[in-house]
């Protein structure tokens, strides 16, 4: 078993990379690998709680609950999530909040990084 | 014991998104990630700027007068104040018409010490493989 640490910063709309970072981290998980997952930027769209599904727009709230109780390590930039009007009581159930160094230190023992930027 | 070598590769110019703005604040945060890790433990990074990112560089930005926000020059300094080293491509540079004396190469006025680096993107390039992660914005 590996420790993979994703770093997202792209947004939840406007492109399908965040999508995509969410699917890695489930292949991860599949394969038996740890996953920390770390959303920053515009990423931290996934810090408020409720989001609806419409068929316009990615829709992914689901999936990263799943990958939650997979026991992915799912963080949020707690400064860039404030920024943006997300508090601590619209975070997703399971989501912790903390600073940048977070990340940072999942790099240590993480065998891989993947930094999947923003726009 | 030991420590994680970071390369944090800006290739974004500053303010048309937040990019760079990102790749210094994580960067400077490496200097509290070990209270996240066991003692002896570190995260040691290496700001490089290359492309169209070598634009954070430049001296004299009016971001708090027009923005109403921080500098990339500001947070490069900052950077320089904690020791991380700060590395910028001379191709791309002299690409962009940029000399040393129009980029922040230290930050004495706010008391640091290091000094940043020009150098080539042979070197940079040799940097990135000695790090354990690189980590692009």
């Amino acid at each position: 078993m590996a420790v993979l640490t994703i770093g997202a910063f792209p947004s939840l709309v406007g492109s399908m990379t965040l999508d995509f970072s969410f699917k890695l981290a489930e292949a991860a998980i599949a394969k038996g690998h740890k996953v920390n997952f770390w959303l920053s930027g515009n990423a931290v769209m996934m810090a408020k709680k409720g989001q609806k599904a419409f068929k316009d727009y990615s829709h992914i709230e689901k999936r990263m609950m799943e990958l939650l109780g997979k026991g992915v390590e799912i963080t949020v930039c707690e400064a860039c999530a404030e920024a943006r009007g997300y508090h601590k009581e619209d975070t997703p159930a399971g989501m912790k909040r903390a600073s940048m160094d977070w990340y940072l230190a999942k790099t240590f023992n993480s065998e891989r990084v993947l930094h999947i930027g923003g726009e | 014991m030991g420590a994680t070598k970071l390369c944090f590769v800006v290739q974004r110019p500053p303010y048309k998104s937040e990019n760079a703005r990102l790749a210094l604040t994580h960067s400077i945060s490496s200097q509290t990630a070990e209270i996240h890790l066991e003692d002896g433990q570190s995260v040691v990074p290496t700001l490089i700027f290359v492309g169209d990112g070598v634009l954070n560089a430049v001296k004299n930005q009016n971001a708090m007068k027009l923005y109403g926000v921080t500098s990339t020059e500001s947070h490069i300094k900052n950077g320089l104040l904690i020791d991380m080293p700060v590395w910028y491509c001379k191709e791309d540079m002299k690409r962009l018409g940029l000399t040393e004396d129009q980029v922040v190469m230290d930050a004495e006025d706010i008391g640091g010490e290091l000094k940043a680096k020009l150098v080539s993107f042979e070197e940079i390039v040799k940097e990135m493989e000695a790090c354990n992660h690189l980590l692009f914005f």
